[in-house]
């Protein structure tokens, strides 16, 4: 009988370490797409729509499949882990930029006419006054992205990176008891929501401190 | 930039506006001298509101030519970032003053007043602050300074919007219905802080409801319908002896239900 519950916690270790790149690459990629979807010439919206069209319209699954597999064919090679983290970023950073873009636009148009009439430009004003409002906005949209996202690592099992279910499965292979290990990752994974659910609720209320004084 | 003082503070020259078919503006010329009030009254849709978002640039005019102080605010002959600094310029020397107050929800009182001197004209933080405290004063609200606009009342909020619009010491303010949202008995405070700037000569056009008010204060009251300025004068001769039929009309049902 070996001990799995350390194995599981490194493996564990390795869910969050994948969502948490991913979830850092995937908050600059929402941020160009954005900056793309407000651009002036037509050429990068476009470009932007079709992208985010692409990505909600197919399974996470698939598209790390593709990556991975289809990849070499056109010379991009990744290891597991590195192709877990880039697929994961795009993907997550094409939800994420419509909850950017839709906190950004429920600002009252008031607050930019007031900033602008002070004799603000347009990215002062982006700056000092819509995006701080529009944080609050966004944090929780952005949580619910990033548990999806952890919940969605299990998925990078297939192309063989060690995190917590492909863990469990081999250590079913050795243990012969899938109620207790799969019972266990699925607590880690508990553990592991909860706790990105806990920083949203924290950042949440520092970016909207305001409006409770 | 500044002129001599025979110089209009604002002056409109043919001004035309349309939104898609409806053209809401349909030609207006106004002279402002310096340390003038004009009251613009009318019905809803007359286009006051416009004229005055025109002023400073919220709403772009088809035709016709604006000047502050005799310096040209619409430029069509400029284009993008060229106009961005060009307009921004000039907005810094216009306060507006609008009717859902759209203070700063981030930020504390103090912040709202400071923040435009201190970013764009970089005040040091000591002296935005003693100039914040100073135009708070003004309004009554020194202390309110660490509060945040959640807190405060409605005419609580349009006094902080004033001083706002006043730290960047503008040659001219503009109020688009600054007392339309309030509670009626929070209009007068609000009156109170635009008398007081009346008295210290501070240009002004307001755009309003308040026939009371207007009658006192300006020195020039403008009845608009229509997209055209359909009698201006006096605000005696205006409301006690309009000459046209329509401010007639738009008068005795206004200062009838009001009573």
């Amino acid at each position: 009988m070996i001990d799995i519950t350390p194995l599981l916690v490194k493996a564990a270790w390795v869910t969050v370490d994948i969502s948490a790149r991913a979830l850092f690459f995937g908050f600059f990629i929402a941020a160009a797409l954005v900056v793309m979807r407000t651009a002036r010439l037509p050429p990068p919206r476009w470009l932007a729509r079709a992208y985010i069209s692409v990505v909600r319209g197919t399974p996470y699954f698939v598209q790390l499949l593709l990556v991975f597999y289809g990849g070499p064919a056109i010379g991009l090679r990744l290891d597991p882990f590195t192709c877990g983290v880039v697929v994961g970023a795009f993907n997550i950073g094409a939800y994420m930029s419509e909850a950017m873009r839709g906190a950004i636009e429920s600002v009252e148009s008031g607050q930019n006419e007031a900033s602008r009439s002070l004799g603000f430009g347009r990215l002062a004003t982006l700056r000092y006054i819509i995006l701080p409002q529009a944080a609050g906005l966004m944090i929780r949209s952005i949580g619910v992205l990033a548990i999806i996202l952890v919940k969605n690592s299990s998925l990078v099992s297939i192309i063989s990176v060690v995190e917590l279910t492909y863990q469990a499965q081999r250590l079913i292979g050795s243990t012969y008891k899938p109620l207790e290990v799969f019972t266990l990752s699925a607590l880690m994974y508990i553990v592991i929501i909860y706790a990105v659910m806990g920083m949203v609720e924290f950042l949440y209320r520092r970016a909207t401190r305001y409006t409770f004084l | 930039m500044t002129q001599t003082t025979d110089t209009p503070m604002v002056e409109l020259k043919g001004v035309k506006k349309r939104f898609g078919d409806l053209e809401v503006l349909k030609g207006i010329d106004l002279r402002v001298d310096r340390g003038k009030i004009i009251s613009i009254i009318g019905p809803s849709g007359s286009g006051k509101s416009t004229l005055l978002r025109s002023i400073n640039n919220l709403e772009v005019i088809d035709e016709g030519q604006i000047l502050l102080d005799g310096v040209q605010v619409n430029r069509p002959d400029l284009k993008g970032m060229a106009f961005e600094r060009h307009i921004n310029h000039i907005r810094q020397n216009m306060g507006m003053v609008f009717q859902h107050f759209n203070l700063f929800p981030h930020m504390s009182t103090l912040d709202n007043v400071t923040l435009a001197p201190r970013k764009l004209k970089g005040m040091e933080t000591k002296s935005a602050r003693e100039l914040g405290m100073e135009l708070l004063e003004r309004v009554g609200l020194a202390d309110k300074a660490q509060a945040y606009p959640s807190s405060l009342s409605g005419g609580q909020k349009q006094r902080v919007a004033i001083a706002r619009a006043l730290a960047m010491r503008p040659k001219v303010m503009l109020f688009d219905e600054a007392t339309s949202a309030l509670d009626p008995e929070l209009v007068e405070e609000v009156n109170q802080v635009m008398k007081g700037l009346a008295e210290e000569h501070m240009t002004m056009l307001i755009v309003t409801h308040e026939m009371g008010f207007a009658r006192d204060v300006s020195d020039w009251a403008m009845f608009m319908d229509g997209g055209v300025v359909v009698e201006a004068n006096t605000p005696d001769h205006l409301f006690s002896h309009p000459d046209q039929e329509r401010t007639q009309h738009f008068l005795r049902k206004h200062l009838g239900t009001q009573t």
